[in-house]
């Protein structure tokens, strides 16, 4: 069963088109990570899910119903973390949350519940306008989980976060996925999200630029393995005779070479029969923002890469 | 049904929290106490109720005022959380469209009622205290209440229909004071010109009707006109017959003044995207 089932769909506003064609299901259960560039059109695909734009072009189906017909029935199921959520600065975290309950027809004692489970409760009688960014954040999500929602979309939700929190984050979101809700989160780095969903959906100018689990990705990709020899660079750059793409690093210590991972095998036995000429070597594996890159159409040479990789 | 209560107790509340009850009620307590004082010493022996002389004269400062208040309080209503970033977030809850003007129109009419008739109520019952009040200068008085809490709902109903079809909160607070401006200030002085540049030719019929739509217009007719002790005092004695509508158009005029910028504001709001 689909929780959400995307066909074909565009989305023009005033002459420019900010989606296009853009065909996914998300199964029930299951967290999709749509990442992009910014202005790449993913806020607008969850605008689409939520019902508060129409589609141009195709059709959405959201827990069953179109959404932008859905009516209060369809968004009682949903939960949504807007980017850069706004609060009311001068209510407290207990009244935010208490406001929206209210809204939703939720009983006082689980928005106190969800402040504990997000960390606020000690928080919670303070006003917004004393809270840190995480902590707005982590309200937020709160306020989205309200109602125990069978969707959750959740737009950028990791900016923001130290990587302790974020870890704390994808805790919850394991739990809920583990209970049944769909999940849908966006982000611009594809680093931050560590893996942790099932399906990763990738944007490009409004089209889907990939679809699928992130070994299907890779896979898909053939992005090239780099493996750094450390010991006589010139030498081993002349042995190898122009058989792979060869970076000699500074004061000749090192030597990249990118190969496919299907030639790696090859390539590795070629340098032990090097003997002395290499003292070390490192394998490095594509990483997912060469993966998010690659299908951004943005490739970076193999030293910039590197350079990424010391961040 | 339940969701439009929810935002208006929370705008009511917020209007609590940033001052604007208390500050609007005691501004406009304010002035009425001050006119209703001041502006009774001349009457004199003469034959006239102080209460009735208080209408008129907060029914004046009422037609600058509370159009004022009305507006400020209402322009930034659905422009300024879509600014903020907060009605994206409103919108994905179960609740309709129209619960949410209406719940907002309802949270700030109730700051305007409770400010109105709060600060005025207060100086009505102290002049009626200190002077003789008969029961039609009370009668007179229950009206001027009455109808500046619909003055204050048009004026409320206009700056809802500016929120909506502006995209900027800049733009709606200039589209806010020019209303302002337009309704209470220019559009008298408007048909003043037009009389004395035609020297009374045109008009005779039109003029009276043309009162008719403007909010602030019907409210002066309704106050001056409707009690007879007021008309008295009014200087709309002798008011030519034309131009004497009965109140219950004048309060026919300012509900359709309510309830059009109301309905107008709703169905822009209902189809545009988020």
């Amino acid at each position: 069963m689909n929780a959400v089932i995307i066909e074909k769909t565009g989305k023009d506003y005033g002459g420019n088109t900010v989606l296009d064609g853009v065909s996914l299901n998300i199964p029930e259960g299951k967290c999709l990570a749509l990442i992009g560039h910014n202005g790449a059109g993913k806020t607008t695909l969850m605008k689409l899910m939520l019902g508060l734009i129409h589609p141009t072009h195709g059709r959405v189906e959201v827990l069953g119903v179109n959404p932008a017909a859905g009516g209060k029935a369809l968004r009682q199921k949903l939960g949504f973390l807007p980017e850069n959520v706004a609060f009311h600065d001068e209510l407290t975290g207990e009244g935010t949350l208490a406001f929206y309950a209210r809204l939703k027809g939720v009983e006082p004692e689980q928005s106190s519940r969800l402040l504990e489970r997000v960390g606020l409760t000690n928080a919670a009688s303070r006003r917004v306008k004393t809270y840190s960014k995480g902590m707005r954040q982590r309200l937020g999500l709160a306020q989205a989980l309200l109602g125990e929602p069978k969707l959750l979309l959740l737009d950028e939700p990791t900016t923001g976060l130290d990587p302790l929190l974020r870890q704390e984050f994808f805790q919850i979101i394991r739990e809920l996925t583990a209970a049944g809700t769909t999940v849908v989160l966006s982000s611009h780095i594809l680093t931050e999200l560590e893996a942790r969903t099932d399906l990763t959906a990738i944007l490009r100018d409004g089209r889907l630029a990939a679809f699928g689990d992130l070994d299907t990705l890779r896979r898909q990709a053939e992005l090239q393995v780099t493996v750094r020899v450390r010991g006589d660079a010139p030498a081993i750059a002349r042995k190898l005779n122009g058989a792979f793409h060869k970076t000699v690093g500074a004061d000749h210590a090192f030597i990249d070479i990118d190969c496919l991972p299907s030639q790696k095998m090859a390539l590795l036995r070629t340098l032990s029969g090097f003997g002395d000429l290499c003292s070390d070597l490192d394998v490095r594996p594509p990483s997912l923002d060469d993966l998010y890159l690659y299908y951004c159409g943005h490739a970076l040479s193999s030293t910039d890469k590197l350079e990424a990789h010391h961040d | 049904m339940t969701s439009m209560f929810i935002l208006a107790a929370k705008e009511f509340r917020d209007g609590l929290r940033n001052r604007w009850v208390v500050g609007a009620t005691l501004l406009l307590a304010a002035l009425a106490f001050a006119l209703a004082f001041l502006g009774s010493s001349p009457v004199g022996l003469l034959d006239v109720s102080p209460l009735a002389v208080t209408v008129v004269s907060i029914s004046s400062l009422t037609i600058f005022l509370v159009p004022l208040i009305a507006l400020l309080l209402g322009y930034d209503s659905i422009v300024g959380e879509a600014e903020r970033g907060c009605l994206l977030l409103l919108l994905t809850y179960p609740v309709s469209r129209l619960e949410i003007i209406l719940g907002k129109f309802l949270g700030h009419a109730a700051i305007l009622a409770v400010a109105t008739l709060v600060g005025y109520g207060a100086a009505g019952v102290a002049s009626a205290w200190t002077g003789s009040a008969d029961t039609e200068s009370l009668r007179a008085f229950a009206g001027l209440l009455f109808s500046s809490v619909l003055l204050g709902l048009a004026f409320l109903a206009l700056a809802t229909l500016v929120s909506v079809a502006v995209s900027e909160r800049s733009t709606a607070a200039g589209i806010a004071v020019g209303l302002w401006l337009l309704f209470v200030i220019v559009y008298d002085l408007a048909l003043m010109g037009m009389l004395v540049a035609s020297k009374g030719g045109i008009g005779a019929d039109i003029f009276p009707n043309l009162l008719l739509l403007n909010p602030a217009d019907a409210y002066r007719l309704f106050n001056l006109t409707a009690f007879e002790n007021v008309r008295k005092i009014s200087g709309m004695g002798g008011l030519s017959a034309a131009a004497q509508f009965p109140p219950s158009v004048l309060l026919a005029v300012l509900l359709a003044w309510i309830v059009l910028p109301l309905a107008a504001a709703i169905a822009i709001f209902n189809r545009r995207e988020a």
